[in-house]
């Protein structure tokens, strides 16, 4: 789970690098700005979509005006699909 | 009446991560606090140094002038607290121009992937 915008902080670089076969991505708050296509980090999410699930907290998305401007193959959860990420993986915040 | 607390003790594996370097903000200080109070407890405790984290392990570091007591000692004695696993990320120690011997203390340098399967085993992770 990924709360911080890759211009911020080196969060979404760093947790990508240490991810496993069955993990999965959340981006939450600023972090949903790490799965906008055409921006400078856009491969980051990229890479990692190629071999693990990402999902975006769609509340987060639709604040900040980014609805249609998402990555291909990125998952939209609204909040009880958090709960639901939460409760099936073990829990590792990047802040 | 004398209870058996040996069959209420659970002991888990926590994993405490400092991503944040030692003296712009109270982070990585807070970390080593809630460390030290959790190995009390006898929990299975390790630390995990990634980013500007791998900073707070720097020999040397003289905060006198700042006037703030430095931390930078209780890190050679967490090994009293039987504090021992303590996790370098080679690649952000190596980006920062820094080898293992920069360090205060013993640590084992890893590469992503080992503590990435380090992280995968633990019941908790702290984030800092």
């Amino acid at each position: 789970m990924i709360n911080q915008s890759p211009f911020r902080a080196p969060s979404i670089e760093t947790a990508t690098r240490f991810i496993q076969a069955d993990d999965a991505v959340l981006l939450t708050e600023d972090g949903v700005y790490g799965a906008q296509s055409g921006q400078k980090h856009s491969d980051l999410i990229k890479n990692a979509m190629a071999n693990n699930d990402v999902y975006v907290l769609g509340p987060d998305v639709k604040a900040r005006g980014l609805e249609g401007k998402l990555l291909d193959g990125i998952k939209t959860v609204d909040y009880e699909g958090f709960v639901d990420l939460v409760e099936k993986h073990n829990v590792n915040t990047w802040l | 009446m004398t209870e058996e607390i040996e069959d209420d003790e659970v002991v888990k594996k926590i994993m405490h991560i400092i991503r944040r370097a030692p003296h712009g903000t109270i982070y990585s200080y807070e970390a080593l606090e809630t460390v030290l109070i959790m190995a009390a407890y006898d929990q299975d405790v390790s630390m995990a140094f990634i980013d500007d984290g791998v900073y707070t392990l720097k020999k040397d570091q003289d905060t006198s002038e700042l006037e703030i007591k430095g931390y930078m000692k209780t890190f050679t004695a967490l090994d009293d607290y039987d504090v021992e696993k303590l996790y370098v990320d080679r690649q952000s120690l190596e980006e920062r121009g820094l080898t293992e011997d920069d360090l205060i203390v013993d640590v084992e340098v890893l590469d992503s992937a080992a503590i990435g399967k380090l992280m995968g085993e633990q019941d908790t992770i702290i984030p800092n």
